[in-house]
This record gives structure tokens, sequence and C-alpha cells, in this order.
């Protein structure tokens, strides 16, 4: 370790993991609830099970992208971090609310905690992933205000370098695009409009670019290729994502009662979408190929390979598959956006916080790289995680497509819970890989706790 | 028979690598947007056909002309920086960066024109595109005129000749691609049916 602020990142990655965990268990519940509809009814109804599944992947990427920040920041600005202090009590009130929210959904009916938090004050509730309470939504405000002032702050008094630029400006436009989770207007239309400000831009938009930037990093760390190729590959992928996902937003907008244009624009902008994730995955492998050392972390560079191919297949391939307006008219809202979402979250943004905790975790711990033994069943653990989540994908693209079929596109449509009934098969298929992956991200938990023939001290 | 020996030509990239994936990224999007152009209107000729001849062929041959003497200017100006001529870099630059901005006011002339007769991108299809390509190009020559003010004050300050043109290479080549595109983009929208 460089610095010693970087020791921040320690909590806030164990703390996504954490968090992680809890994701993965309430989606096997919710998994359990498709097939078995009153599975732990009333204690924990579909509805909530799936609100704390998305809000914990939600809160356990923040988590990762933080820590990853508060690593990486010193170490690019070769300064310590502006105040170590005000990160570990950002650390303690966001894991506070955190767990308070998942408690308050979990304990009380939804409309009562609405009605607990304020919500008649400013209605900002009851819209997927932006769910939580008014004081939770503050609460990441004014965490978000502070992790930037202190990232911020360390780079103004260090070096400012393209990756550290190419960061703030993700995770800048991350708070930025939060604020519009408080605009709430009573017409649908531009309800929904501005939803997708803050859901689209996130994650096809500026995560994109903090998902550049850890790779970035890490690839430099781990390659030892020259600072100004990676640079330059990396303005490359944030021109594309910007130029493709910006206006991409378009392809939230075909149905929503916004004009038909959007249907044009749309399509056209999000069809371009997949190029900046292919020009990741390039950039990634061919940054390896150069490599000008053998970095003895094995199991960081092969996350950051895995990140690149799965978002490229996951939000690049996926995405495109129901991303034109005339096929996602049929579509639209079906088991293929679950499939999309499910691979598009876990290869670029699961993946990436793990490539960079996978990086990070063993210098924290005083070490280059974990023993060969612990990196062996790290990567167990990805190759587990990896292909459950590609069967999670396939199946649920299957039940998608017969779904679509059979209520949509058929000469007869069927009511949607017939068809439910008859794609249940599926359904069980991917409970069963989401066992395997809960097994992956065990044998990934396991492999921090195995010590063996520690290799040169960082 | 006389072999002629192949001088090795010292083939370069004029300006900087990343600006040519950034061209390229450009230049991909905006195909995308002339083949789909092409494909709405291959299902409703006649309907392109009827609303085609309401835009004025006149202001957009002018605004061609703007472009390519616009273009002509920023070559004009990197030749002046390969012979170290410096004064006659920043005069060229800012000729390039007045047509651009005659382009523009005539193109707001245009739309003035239109959105006066209240078309709009929710008109028809024909006008979505039409607005949606040229106002896309629009904020396009913005972009081109932002990058040669910068490129003017920097050659004022004497950063580009002989020792090096890279950043100057690069916004010319970013320049002649918005020529580019109003090229295919003119006849395309205004003048094929």
């Amino acid at each position: 370790m460089q610095f010693k602020s970087q020791a921040v990142a320690k909590p806030y990655f164990i703390a996504a993991i954490g968090l992680f965990v809890g994701q993965i268990l309430f989606g096997l519940i919710l998994g359990l609830q498709y097939v078995l509809g009153d599975f732990l009814f009333p204690a924990i109804p579909f509805n909530v099970a799936r609100m704390v599944h998305t809000n914990l992947l939600i809160v356990w990427l923040l988590f990762g992208f933080m820590g990853g920040a508060y690593y990486m920041i010193p170490e690019e600005s070769e300064t310590e971090l502006f105040s170590p202090k005000l990160a570990l009590a950002m650390f303690w009130i966001f894991l506070v609310a955190g767990a308070l929210t998942i408690v308050g959904y979990l304990a009380v009916p939804y409309a009562t905690l609405a009605e607990l938090t304020g919500n008649n004050i400013l209605e900002t509730m009851g819209r997927e992933f932006l769910e939580q309470p008014l004081p939770t939504k503050l609460g990441i405000v004014v965490v978000a205000l502070a992790f930037l002032f202190n990232i911020t702050m360390t780079v103004l008094k260090g070096k400012k370098t393209a990756i550290s630029l190419v960061l703030l400006i993700g995770l800048w436009g991350l708070a930025v695009f939060f604020l519009f989770s408080f605009y709430n207007p009573v017409n649908v239309v531009l309800d929904k409009f501005f939803w997708w400000w803050t859901v689209h831009l996130w994650v096809e938009g500026v995560w994109e670019l903090i998902l550049g930037s850890f790779l970035a990093f890490v690839l430099i760390k781990t390659t030892g290729v020259d600072r100004e190729v990676i640079e330059k590959w990396l303005y490359v992928i944030v021109t594309l994502t910007l130029i493709t996902g910006i206006i991409g937003t378009g392809h939230h907008y075909f149905w929503i009662g916004t004009p038909e244009y959007w249907q044009w624009w749309g399509s056209i902008f999000s069809a371009l979408e997949p190029i900046p994730f292919f020009a990741m995955t390039v950039f990634a492998f061919n940054m390896v190929n150069r490599r000008r050392r053998e970095h003895p972390n094995k199991a960081a560079v092969l996350w950051a390979l895995g990140t690149g191919v799965m978002a490229f297949l996951g939000a690049g391939v996926w995405g495109f598959l129901h991303t034109l307006a005339p096929v996602n008219y049929y579509t639209h809202g079906s088991q293929i956006t679950a499939a999309h979402g499910h691979m598009a979250f876990y290869g670029a943004y699961a993946m990436v916080n793990l490539m960079m905790i996978s990086y990070a975790m063993p210098i924290l711990r005083g070490r280059a790289a974990n023993s060969n033994k612990s990196q062996v069943l790290e990567m167990w653990s990805f190759w587990l995680m990896t292909v459950a989540i590609v069967f999670i994908t396939l199946f649920l693209t299957a039940a998608g497509i017969l779904q679509v079929w059979l209520q949509r596109v058929s000469e007869s449509p069927l009511p949607f819970m017939v068809v439910q009934d008859k794609i249940s098969l599926f359904y069980w298929m991917r409970e069963w890989a989401g066992v395997a992956f809960l097994i992956g991200l065990i044998v990934y938990i396991t492999s921090f706790f195995v010590g063996g023939d520690e290799k040169e001290t960082a | 028979m006389t072999s002629v020996a192949a001088t090795p030509a010292t083939r370069r990239l004029p300006g900087d690598l990343a600006i040519w994936f950034f061209i390229l990224a450009e230049m991909l999007a905006f195909a995308v947007f002339f083949a789909t152009y092409a494909f709405a209107r291959a299902k409703n000729v006649e309907m392109f056909n009827l609303y085609q001849h309401t835009l004025d062929r006149n202001l957009g041959g002018l605004n061609t002309v703007l472009l390519i003497t616009g273009s002509w200017f920023v070559v004009l100006a990197v030749q002046a920086a390969h012979r170290d001529d410096t004064p006659a870099i920043s005069r060229n630059i800012l000729l390039g960066w007045l047509c651009g901005a005659g382009f523009l006011a005539v193109k707001v002339i245009e739309y003035s024109e239109k959105f006066g007769a209240g078309i709009s991108l929710s008109t028809n299809t024909f006008y979505m595109f039409y607005i949606s390509l040229t106002f896309f190009h629009f904020m396009h020559v913005i972009l081109g005129m932002v990058i040669l003010t910068v490129l003017w004050f920097q050659s004022r300050q004497g950063m580009y000749g002989s020792h090096g043109a890279n950043g100057l290479e690069s916004g010319a080549a970013y320049w002649h691609m918005v020529d580019l595109l109003w090229i295919v983009l003119f006849p395309l929208v205004y003048v094929m049916r």
C-alpha cells in the first residue's frame, strides 16, 4: 500500500461483499417465489423481496465504487486522501442508513414505511429502484457529497491523471443524476421520463465511466503497459459511451407516452451502445497481451478480462437483442429484460467491483497478491459465478422468448399467469443456476480466509 | 521491362490516433442514421418525395459551398503550419470559423422558416428525419467551431509549425468530417429522389 489513507477502502469492500451475499439470498427467495408463489408469504411478499434484491445490488455496488475510489485516488494523485476520518464517518453513516432501510422494508408494510418516513412531505417513494424512503435518499446525497468532496479535494491537491478525471466525471454524474429521484411529477409520462435520467444515465452512462476508469487503473498496475496507451483507450471508450448512451436513453421512451421520434432516436443510438463495451473487451485483452510484466495477482487479471467479456455480452449483446423499437414492441418488460439485467449488472458492475477488490484487498492486507491456494479458489469462484450467471441468463432468455410468443405474438394470446405456469420449468432451472451462483459466492468469500505461502509484501 | 523502384512513401496518419477513433465513431452513428433514413424512405417513397419539395435546396447548396470553403481554409491553415507561416495559420482558421458561422446563420434562417410554419419532429417521418439529421449535424458544426476556436488561440501562441502540428491536424480532421457528413446529408435529404 503506497498511501496509508488507502486503508479506508477496506471496510467499504467488506461491506460491499456482505451486502452482495444479502442480494443473492434474496435473489434465491425471489426465484423460488416465481415457482412457489406463496413461499415465505406473508413474511416476505414478492414485491418486498424484489425491492430488497435490487436495492441491495445498488447499495453494494455503490459501496464498491466508493471503496474503489478511495483506494485508487490517493495512488493516482500520489498523495494521501484529503480526509480519511470523513471517509470512515461516511462509511458508518451509509452502512447504518442502508441497514435501517432494509430493516424498514422487511419490518413494516411499504405504505406504513412511507407514512413513517415523511413521504407526504416530498413524495419520492414507490418507484422501481428508487423505493428508498426520503431520509435514506437524503442520506445518500449527504454521503455522496461528502465522498465527492473528499476525493475531489484529494485530486486537486495531488497529481491529475486522465484516469482520475474520468472517475471524477463518472462519480459527479452519479450524484447529479441521483437528484432526479427527488423529482416526482404527477404526470406519469414526465415521471417515467425523468426517472430514467437516474436509472438509465447511471448504468448506461456515468457508471460506464467509473467502470472504464477502474479497468484502466487495474490494467496499468497489472500489465505495466504505458499509461499513455491506456489513457488513449480510455478517452475513446468514454467518448463512445457518451455518444451512444446519452441519446440511447430513448430506448426507454418507446411506449411511455413520449413522441414517436423517440422510437427512431432510441433505436439508432442504443443500437450503437454495444460498441463502447466491445472496445472495453478489446482494450482489456490487448493490454494483457502486451503486458510487460507478470503480476503475481492472476485473479485480478482474470476479473479484468472477465468484466470486459461479460459486460459486452450482458450489456452489449443482450441489450441489443431487444433495443430496437419493433422488437421491443413485443419484448418490453418480459423475461428477456430480466435476462439482460442479470448478465449486464453482473458483467459490468459486479465484476468490475470484484476486480477492484481482488486487486486491492491483498495489498490492503499487506501483500502484493494472495497465496496461490487462495487465488486458485478465487478463480474457481470466478468461473462458478460467471458460468452460473450465463445459465441464469440463458434460462431467462428461453423463458422470455416463450413468454413473448405465448402471451403476445401468438394468434391466440394467453393470459400472463397462464404463461407463467407454462414457463415454470425455466424458472426452476434458473433457481438451480442461482444456487450454483451462491456456491460460487461462498467459495469467493472462503478464498479470503485461505492462507498458504504469501507472495512478496507490497 | 524496367521496374520502377517503389519509393517507400512515408505515409503518416495526420493528427492523433484518438481523434480518428472519435471520427469513426461519429461517422458510424451518422451511417446508421442514414441507413435508417433509407429504410424509412423505402417504405414511404411518395410521402418523402412530397415533403422533400418543401426544403430550400438553394440554402442547402449555399451551405454546402460554405462548408467546403471552410474545409479549404483549414487545409490552408495546416499547410501554413508545415511551412511555419504562423500568421497564415490563425488567419485561415479564422476564415474557416467564419464559414462555419455562415453555415449556422443560413441554417437558422431555414429552421425559423420551417418551425414558423409549425413543423416539428412529430409532423411526419420525413420531417422527423430532416430535423433530427440536420440538427445533429448542426451540433457537430458548433463543436467543430469550438475546436477551431481553441486552435485559433493556440496558433496565436505559436503552438503549431514545422516543429509539430498534431493538435491542429486533429482538429482539422474533425472539421473535414463535419464537412463530409454534410456532403452525404445534403444530397440524401434535400436532393435525391
